[in-house]
């Protein structure tokens, strides 16, 4: 459709424009998130995302050691590096940095620049250079105490895997992660082959009543599955199942089946009548034709929904809640994240974001290596 | 044993009942109920074929009839309970929730979504799908539009929680507001009423790749020569969109907007994720699941209650593929 007439260039830049800017805002969001991910709680409630390549300016306190006081000409001299001492060096593994400014008081921490000198409130006089070498001057004895310093300093852009670690460690992601493919699965593969087999009864075969089911396929495709879950539990707590990986199972299959049974058989009925006919011919028995001529033929309908229920069944939340029981052994990511770790760490986004992209990662490769069959399926679905 | 091999040997099961199930059955029928031989093969072989349609349609049938036709009249039996499910009240939990100001806040917001979340994502969609289709990385950026549909509701919710954050240096939203000298950091998601579209923010975002996937599949079908006769015809590319592209894509254009609005009525993870249903946000799925484990005479009730603003999409679409088979 390149080159229509009628397609002035002025218009052409202005639609390029558009999209680029459409998918810089659907981008924007989860590169967001995703380069949070990567930054430690202190920078990430320091400066945004959008500065993370940049240095953080933050503000310290630390003290000057006491017990290095030397005696000096008229009194008393602590020398040192604020960069050394031990409440900065998280900050600056490497014992170097650049101070912005300093101060007395944890109230004003940036009211000297570098180079000035402070009068301290119990006396003597306190100076930070640049570098952070800074020197305080008594007259007298500090004794034991240490005489606290405030600086302003530059912490360079930091990347860490922590967050990935505390979440894979600590918070026991790992194991759900394990759970989520444990319930995903098994909830993929069993709903595909009983749907494929529906699905060729529905497309192939004759029997009475037929138009009628295929009707109520279509019907069930729209029913909430709120409505499932207080009878299905009550029903598989008296059948003895109750909450486990085996109650979700089934509850996926139930819940997928329509849309499986509905895509498959669109596709299958659209199969060549010939080779079908020309197999029952030869003496082929309908379990033979489905399994050897219609399930090859039928790959790119079946990848289209296993893809789709693989997302569906991965990024659930509800069904999980309900079937699942809420212990740690059973929880899967989405659970994780909504009931344990958006509770107890609320605001630390770190972790919250690398257990996200925990959450995504399967998702997302599947995505993108299988995107043609799963556009090939919604395609099927919708699109007469 | 870990929880790794527990899986995998589930998995075995699973799936091995399940082809075994089909073989086996299969088997039995051709070679001992039914076997091609015998004193009158041909009966023989008619009755295995009469036999063989319910043989491959009754795990999916008894799956489909268990999860989701008994639960609508489960439910709605067990809804005429009372909460331990021992009292018979009838219409009383029905009764109770319309004196519930949550409940018709519920309805209220639902109603909201309904309205504004199909029509934005269609809308968008549309739009994205007729910009896309001419450009030489057009395919690119449908991918990168389509990606939010990987991710799921919980993770979406964060990156948009994330997004609202109440601080400037860490939400965009709000280091934006700060930038354009606005005061001090608001929390988005607790302003009254507004809320509720920063919400669906999050869903259209979701659903606005799969608007322009299937749109644009459907902008492809449509015949050249219609629109050459309109720019023959002198008309600019927006009556082109609008008077001659649109209009001929209004089936697709109905489709994706009731699956979009089927989608919203079970939208559940959006609003418990980033509001709990507080500040005013709660919907009829956030509402019922604030009864579920509780009372499930109340749970029960609400679940029907989305059923029944559902049934005009069911019904719609009973039609449409009974008019498609005939």
């Amino acid at each position: 459709m390149s080159g229509v007439a009628g397609q002035k260039a002025r218009l052409t830049w202005a639609v390029h424009l558009t999209v680029a800017a459409l998918v810089v805002l659907w981008l924007v969001p989860t590169v967001g998130l995703l380069v949070s991910s990567f930054r430690d709680r202190d920078q990430i409630s320091a400066t945004g995302w959008w500065r993370a390549p940049f240095a953080v300016e933050q503000a310290y306190r630390t003290q000057a050691p006491a017990s290095d006081a030397a005696a000096a000409k008229g009194g008393f001299v602590i020398a040192g590096n604020v960069f050394e001492t031990e409440d900065m060096a998280r900050a600056f593994p490497d014992g170097a940095g650049r101070v912005t400014g300093f101060g007395i008081t944890g109230r004003a921490p940036g009211a000297f620049a570098p180079g000035e000198v402070a009068e301290m409130r119990r006396g003597g006089t306190l100076s930070v250079a640049e570098d952070g070498t800074f020197r305080v001057q008594a007259s007298e004895d500090l004794g034991r105490r240490d005489p606290r310093i405030y600086v302003i300093a530059a912490s360079p852009p930091r990347l860490t895997l922590g967050n990935y670690e505390t979440v894979l460690g600590a918070d026991k992601m790992a194991l759900a992660f394990i759970n989520t493919l444990t319930v995903t699965i098994p909830a993929t593969v069993i709903p595909i082959l009983i749907a494929a087999f529906a699905a060729y009864a529905l497309a192939w075969m004759e029997f009475p009543g037929r138009g009628l089911l295929i009707a109520a396929v279509v019907g069930l495709l729209v029913v909430p599955l709120q409505l499932a879950l207080v009878p299905l539990l009550s029903l598989h707590y008296r059948v003895g199942i109750g909450q486990s990986f085996l109650g979700i199972w089934l509850a996926h299959t139930g819940f997928g089946l329509p849309l499986a049974v509905y895509l498959l058989r669109n596709y299958m009925a659209g199969l060549p009548r010939d080779i079908i006919e020309c197999a029952k011919v030869d003496g082929a028995t309908d379990f033979q034709i489905f399994t050897r001529i219609v399930l090859p033929l039928s790959f790119p309908a079946l990848a289209s929904f296993a893809i789709f229920q693989f997302l569906w069944v991965w990024n659930d939340l509800l069904v999980a809640k309900v079937f699942l029981p809420s212990t740690d052994e059973a929880k899967v990511m989405t659970v994780k994240i909504v009931d344990d770790l958006l509770g107890s760490r609320g605001g630390d986004w770190g972790i919250l974001a690398a257990a996200a992209f925990v959450s995504m990662a399967v998702p997302l490769v599947v995505f993108f290596t299988l995107q043609r069959y799963l556009v090939r399926g919604l395609l099927a679905g919708s699109v007469k | 044993m870990s929880p790794m091999l527990q899986g995998l040997f589930t998995i075995l099961i699973g799936v091995g009942a399940c082809v075994g199930y089909f073989y086996l059955s299969n088997l039995l029928l051709d070679r001992v109920l039914f076997p091609p031989r015998g004193a009158d093969p041909g009966r023989n072989i008619s009755r295995a074929n009469a036999v063989r349609p319910w043989l491959f349609l009754f795990p999916a049938m008894g799956a489909l009839g268990l999860y989701l036709v008994y639960p609508v009249v489960g439910s709605f039996w067990r809804s005429l309970f009372n909460r331990s499910g021992e009292e018979f009240i009838g219409l009383g939990n029905y009764a109770a929730l319309a004196g519930d100001e949550a409940f018709r806040t519920a309805v209220l917001n639902n109603l909201l979504w309904v309205l504004v979340v199909p029509a934005a994502a269609t809308f968008v969609g549309l739009v994205a799908a007729q910009l896309t289709d001419r450009l030489s990385w057009g395919n690119v950026a449908k991918s990168l539009i389509f990606l939010p549909m990987a991710i799921s509701f919980v993770g979406a919710s964060l990156i948009w929680k994330f997004v609202y954050t109440n601080d400037a240096d860490i939400g965009l939203i709000n280091a934006i507001r700060a930038m354009l000298g606005a005061g001090g950091p608001v929390d988005v998601l607790q302003i009254p009423f507004w809320n509720n579209f920063f919400l669906m923010v999050v869903l259209i975002w979701i659903q606005t790749g799969f608007a322009m996937v299937i749109l644009s599949a459907a902008l492809r079908g449509i015949p050249e020569e219609t629109v050459e006769a309109a720019i023959l015809d002198g008309a600019n590319p927006f009556q082109i969109f609008f008077r001659i592209k649109v209009p001929q894509i209004m089936g697709t254009i109905v489709v994706v907007w009731t699956t979009i609005t089927v989608l919203v009525l079970k939208v559940f993870d959006i609003v418990y994720t980033m509001t709990g249903g507080n500040f005013g946000t709660q919907i009829l799925p956030s509402y019922m699941m604030s009864f579920m484990f509780r009372d499930d005479g109340r749970a029960t009730a609400v679940a029907f209650v989305i059923m029944l603003i559902v049934l005009p999409v069911m019904v719609w679409n009973i039609r449409q593929v009974r008019k498609e088979m005939q």
